[in-house]
């Protein structure tokens, strides 16, 4: 069971109060006229790579906050996690803290 | 009287109260504090079991938990039995019963045996080859035959009639392994402060010290300095020590699951006390003090019972104070056999000879031997051993030398070395490094915080281990050590040893020379793997077998690889190690259920109105975690009877109706409207207050994902309704969208669900029944037409009361707060019970809304579903910009035209009733498989059309109503004609009316 | 029908006494469910009559009433005096949600020397003083059910569960106060 650093709660706490929601930083396109390319990426395609992911996570049974992390698949460490809204830091982007 | 083979004076439980045992039958006396391998081995019985494949009569090999020979099935009663438990662990108890497995008819006398002497046809890899063809042959002969032959023991046929528990706890500093590292360690970790949980698997700790009687830790025997060192964690508030206790398991971020044996050693347990707790431990640091495993000698016979490890013949003399034999012999490759022989024969007990492969061992163990009168072959080699179901005696060789010299002994210790416990270490995903010196793989680079110490980690003497394990708990804990660390003045060492086959032992002509001695692998496999083409000893141990017993190989893996790495001519690492993985030692299922079993499995849900349905005879059905009262039958009325009748009834006068699963969530904030824009198709913004609108909710994919009736309560608050499934998606999906998507939007959601018990009254009397009781709302259809909400009294308390309807009828949801729910009912239902309304159950409820066409999603819809499938198309907002799934809707497949529609299927015999997910045909006679065109979603009797009535998904179904389509069943297609799914009231004047 | 009727309580009459933990039903209470942005708290603090704390797993009590933080816009209000919450609000003009939940929790109180270690049979988070002092207060998980957990005393907590799921929460309190 991992443990999870909660941005809001400010501290870090078993997996089970939390579940997982899907990658991060995907922008839902929004009206009518978006084109069938742009919604097909919104709606089915992910990047899941090998490595380092950002991703959602919910404090379901704590907070109930959304919020966004970085994770190495291959080690399963969080490298951080940071606010819903907020960006992903930059010095995260190459696969490195 | 003692037991014959139990030395006065010796051991450490002598004086204990005695207890009786039975083994086979046969009843035995032991002491409290005997393992059942002791008190056996005090009896003088050696065979307990006979081997996997070959049925060979085997013997106690260990004093601990690696024991691969010794296991046996302990029963206590028909639900409370155990197989595959190992004699060296079981803790003798009066009473106790255990029985041999893997033997017909006894253990003396075993058939299968035969086995043994076919042992050339069940050669490694016999399983592979042999049961490939013909194909036909496999289930009805290859696969009864293994499973029949397959597996060690018996499993109860009962329920486990035992409670286990759970536990999660937190610590600075978890130390594995009570010896003197893991003592060492928790009293420096504990004396700067640290928070200490202490497991050791043993009844007591002191780990290898057990077998230890000469060595001294600061100025005491090192055994009474672990008890005092122990006695001393005991006192320390910060300090848990749980003994009998396995760490089986290393995950991520220094979790380690331990699993607590807590009655398996009690005569009579009490009858609440869990069997096994679960400790799911996440400590800041872990030491492991995991020790060394020693590795017996690999050569012809020793498997014979009465061969067994030295380390464990000498536990068992001076801790339990049974001689192992009274003439042993000693087959080494290392130093620390030597001091078992010295033990021994310091007890009094014959040594008929060591025999060491080296050349030269320590000259002042052979001076010593030589002074004890005990005959030293040194640079000589066992080749053999004899004697039926106990060794009679061995045969030496001098290595290269041809004569052979038989010597007597009913006991052979055995040792080639001790292999690190690195199990745990790597679990924890840390890396292992193979010394070439010492041969032995060692814990390296981590990437937990996670320190080894003493013999796992490579310690080789006991003032090492004692040191490291000191130096490990003072880091551990963070603080400065202040202490000294405890003083080894005089101690045991043990040196480095051999792998593989003992020399002179041969691979090839000797093919009894045991590997792994539970799933019978012989040096002999592992070779004739190795040149079948098996190059990785992952491939080695999978076409062998080897390693992949109960026990993985703890005494055995090592043997294997280097067998294996000996012939391919490789060093040890390009062959591999194999993955350690969880659980160390086995664990029992009821240690990781733990509390979930039984009325604690799941929780069951239950509504405020629950126990008087109950009382009222209620049938309950399961919906997710809720009971839902599915008919109230009356006077002996079957299911169908019961449920006809709620249905004639609710729509003759009324009938109520517990609805209080339904989901809620109360939608708050000025843009509370504009939120629900968003989530649900329908427009809502223009919905004025008092009222309600019957909504649909898409995902982004445009397919339904829930549906229900939302109240405007005022301008900025709105009750929501969902599914009794759906409560919990819909609030997670909406709070998704408000905290991601619409962060701007000011809006808060709430969980109302249990807040309210919901009553719904429906059909014609509905009105006059609840009238009475209402205050504050004016109920006429004027003020408060169909699909409205007020709030107000009833019986006086506060309400939420809804003019809705599911049924088709006049009809009313009141909720009120919750532990009101049971006496409101009652009031309402005595005022029904005066019109002849009567209680109506899930069941009816269906066939009611069935009636009249109302979709329940999950039942009609399977998450492929769009509003235009199943005639919804009305509920979207024709001027919405943006919702959730609107883009979804637009999308091609979704537009396209063959999709599956909604429709009504009426049986030709109207008194057949279709079966729910049965298929759809146009053509019967078409050959198998047919063209599917639909599936039937919904089917029952309605009492109401006095036919069955059923709604279906049909391709293009809008456009063949009237059509005559075909539903193929076992006993032959059933004719049914498609229908608008309407079957009652098409022009719903009844909700008004 | 001019008074109220009287509560139907989900756990009324049951208990456990244990070694060193009892385990009992908490006395009917009112509740609310107070979601808030910052900018709102001061105004709400003034009518509720207490300061609604701001740290995370944290809690503030006057009284017979106490807020307990449950998320950084979520506050569990619970007045024991059976006084009503909402009402109090509901003069406060600004942006909040006051939702009254009195019905839809149930209260039970764990308390005795083995507190923390009968709840840490379903709950995995770190239970002792240091990391969960007087006062604090969490929702987390206990078995298979969601709770808040609000430490009250040393060696007394709060649990407060839905309804619902009362029946398992005190069964399997009721187990882990067997497991000594």
């Amino acid at each position: 069971m991992l443990l999870i650093h909660c941005p809001y709660c400010g501290e870090a706490r078993p997996e089970l109060e939390f579940r997982h929601a899907g990658e991060a930083h995907v922008a839902r396109p929004v009206g009518a006229d978006v084109g069938d390319e742009d919604f097909e990426a919104f709606l089915f395609l992910r990047a899941n790579p090998k490595g380092i992911v950002f991703e959602r996570w919910r404090h379901i049974h704590g907070c109930g906050r959304f919020f966004n992390a970085a994770r190495d698949t291959v080690s399963d460490r969080f490298l951080v996690t940071y606010k819903a809204g907020d960006k992903a830091p930059a010095d995260i982007e190459g696969g490195r803290v | 009287m003692a037991e014959a083979f139990r030395i006065r004076g010796a051991g450490r439980i002598e004086g204990a109260r005695g207890v009786r045992f039975s083994f086979d039958g046969q009843s035995y006396r032991g002491i409290e504090g005997d393992t059942l391998a002791s008190a056996l081995l005090a009896n003088g019985v050696h065979l307990v079991g006979r081997s996997f494949k070959y049925h060979r009569p085997r013997g106690i090999v260990s004093a601990g938990a690696e024991e691969p020979n010794a296991l046996v099935g302990i029963r206590r009663d028909r639900s409370r039995q155990t197989p595959n438990v190992r004699a060296t662990v079981q803790e003798v108890y009066d009473g106790l019963v255990a029985i041999s497995q893997n033997r017909w008819p006894s253990l003396a006398f075993d058939v299968g045996a035969v086995n043994d002497l076919a042992s050339p046809f069940f050669s490694a890899g016999f399983y592979y080859k042999t049961f490939m063809w013909p194909k036909a042959a496999w289930e009805r002969f290859y696969e009864p035959f293994i499973r029949r032959a397959a597996g060690l023991g018996v499993a109860p046929d009962r329920a486990d009639a035992d409670c286990y528990s759970n536990r999660f706890a937190h610590c600075d500093v978890l130390v594995v392994g009570g010896g003197a590292a893991g003592l060492a360690a928790a009293l420096a970790a504990s004396d700067a402060g640290a928070s200490v949980i202490l497991a050791d698997e043993q009844a007591e700790t002191g780990g290898a010290l057990r077998g230890e009687k000469t060595a001294l830790v600061d100025g005491k025997s090192a055994w009474e300095w672990a008890k005092e060192a122990t006695e001393t964690l005991a006192q320390r508030a910060n300090v848990r020590i749980l003994t009998r206790t396995t760490a089986f398991g290393y995950y991520a971020q220094n979790m380690v699951a331990l699993s607590e044996r807590r009655t398996d050693h009690l005569a009579e347990p009490p009858t609440d006390m869990p069997r096994e707790r679960l400790w799911q431990v996440r400590a800041a640091r872990v030491v492991l003090a995991t020790g060394a495993i020693e590795r017996p000698m690999v050569f012809p016979g020793n498997d014979r019972p009465g061969v067994m490890l030295a380390s464990a013949a000498r536990c068992y003399l001076n801790h339990y104070g049974v001689a192992v034999g009274r003439r042993v012999g000693v087959y080494t490759a290392e130093d620390s056999a030597w001091q078992a022989a010295f033990d021994l024969k310091g007890a009094g007990i014959d040594v008929s000879a060591i025999v060491d492969s080296r050349p030269s061992p320590p000259e002042d163990f052979v001076e010593r031997a030589t002074a004890l009168g005990i005959e030293c072959l040194t640079g000589h080699a066992v080749t053999g051993t004899s004697g039926r179901l106990r060794i009679s005696s061995l045969k030496a060789r001098r290595i290269g030398g041809t004569a052979i010299r038989d010597i007597a002994c009913d006991a052979l210790l055995t040792s080639s070395g001790w292999t690190p416990s690195v199990h745990l270490f790597s679990q924890s995903r840390g890396k292992l490094v193979f010394d070439a010196d010492s041969q032995r793989f060692l814990p390296g680079e981590g990437p937990q915080d996670c320190i080894s110490a003493g013999a796992c980690a490579g310690a080789l003497s006991l003032a090492e281990a004692v040191e490291q394990g000191f130096r490990a708990g003072a880091a551990a804990s963070g603080k400065r050590r202040r202490k000294p660390v405890p003083m080894v003045t005089e101690g045991a060492s043990w040196s480095e040893g051999t792998l593989g086959p003992a020399e002179d032992a041969g691979t090839g002509a000797f093919a009894k020379a045991f590997v792994d001695f539970q799933n019978d692998v012989t040096a002999k496999d592992i070779a004739q793997a190795v040149r079948e083409g098996m190059r990785s000893i992952e491939h080695v141990k999978r076409f062998t077998t080897t390693g992949m017993a109960t026990d993985q190989g703890k005494t055995s893996n090592m043997h294997g690889l280097a067998i294996a790495a000996g012939i391919l001519r490789k060093p040890i690492p390009e062959v591999g190690l194999t993955t350690f993985r969880a659980p160390y030692t086995p664990v029992t299922f009821g240690a990781l259920a733990g509390h979930a079993r039984g009325a604690l499995f799941e929780p069951v849900r239950r509504t405020p109105i629950h126990d008087w349905a109950k009382m009222q005879g209620a049938v309950f059905e399961d919906v997710g975690q809720w009971k839902r009262a599915r008919y109230f039958p009356q006077d002996g009325e079957d299911m169908h009877g019961a449920v006809a009748r709620e249905c004639r009834t609710v729509r003759e006068s009324a009938g109520v109706f517990d609805a209080s699963t339904l989901g809620k969530i109360e939608v708050t904030g000025p843009d509370a409207a504009a939120f629900l824009e968003m989530i649900y198709t329908n427009p809502w913004s223009k919905l004025a207050v008092g009222r309600c609108r019957y909504g649909v909710m898409l995902r982004e994919d445009g397919f339904i994902f829930d549906d229900g009736v939302v109240g405007r309560l005022a301008e900025d608050r709105f009750h929501v309704t969902t599914t009794t499934g759906g409560a919990p998606r819909v609030l997670h999906h909406m709070e998704d969208y408000l905290q991601t998507e619409f962060p701007q939007m000011r809006v808060y959601l709430t969980s109302t669900t249990e807040q309210w018990a919901v009553i719904a009254v429906q059909g014609p009397k509905s009105r006059d029944i609840i009238a009475p009781l209402v205050e504050g709302v004016d109920l006429s259809d004027a003020t408060m037409p169909h699909m409205s909400v007020r709030e107000g009294k009833v019986c006086g308390v506060p309400a939420r009361i809804f003019r809705m309807s599911f049924t088709g009828e006049r009809g009313f949801e009141i909720n009120v707060p919750a532990d009101f729910g049971r006496a409101v009912w009652e009031e309402i239902f005595a005022e029904a019970q005066k019109t002849g309304a009567c209680a109506y159950g899930t069941e009816a409820m269906h066939v009611l809304r069935a009636e009249k066409g109302y979709i329940i999603v999950g039942q009609d819809t399977d998450g492929t579903v769009t509003p235009h499938d199943v005639g919804l198309a009305w509920a979207i907002g024709k001027n919405k910009t943006d919702f959730v799934g609107m883009r979804g809707l637009m999308r091609s497949d979704l537009a396209a035209g063959g999709r599956k529609q909604l429709v009504g299927l009426k049986t030709i015999d109207p008194r057949t009733v279709l079966e729910e997910g049965a298929q759809i045909v146009a053509d019967p006679n078409e050959p198998v498989p047919m063209t599917m065109i639909g599936h039937v979603t919904s089917a029952y009797w309605s009492e109401n059309c006095g036919r069955s009535i059923a709604l279906a998904l049909l391709k293009d179904g809008a456009s063949r109503i009237g059509e005559r389509l075909f539903v193929p069943m076992p006993d032959g297609a059933v004719n049914v004609e498609v229908c608008r799914p309407v079957f009652f009231d098409e022009e719903g004047g009844r909700l008004h009316g | 029908m001019a008074d109220m009727l009287p509560r139907d309580e989900i756990l009324e009459g049951r208990m456990v006494e244990g070694e060193g933990v009892t385990v009992m039903p908490a006395a009917p209470a009112s509740r609310l469910s107070l979601r808030a942005p910052e900018k709102s708290l001061a105004s709400l603090s003034k009518a509720l009559g207490l300061e609604l704390p701001t740290n995370p797993k944290s809690s503030a009590t006057v009284g017979s009433r106490a807020a307990l933080w449950l998320g950084p816009d979520e506050w569990l209000v619970i007045e024991g005096s059976g006084a009503a919450l909402a009402a109090a609000c509901a003069r406060v003009k600004a942006f909040h949600a006051a939702v009254d939940i009195s019905h839809r929790n149930t209260g039970l109180i764990v308390s005795g020397p083995r507190c923390a270690d009968v709840l840490n049979a379903g709950c995995p988070q770190d239970l002792s003083l240091a990391a969960f002092p007087v006062g604090a207060a969490s929702r987390t998980v206990l078995g298979k059910a969601e709770a808040v957990l609000w430490r009250t005393a040393r060696d007394a907590f709060r649990v407060e569960c839905w309804r619902s799921f009362a029946d398992y929460v005190f069964m399997l309190l009721e187990a882990a106060a067997r497991d000594v």
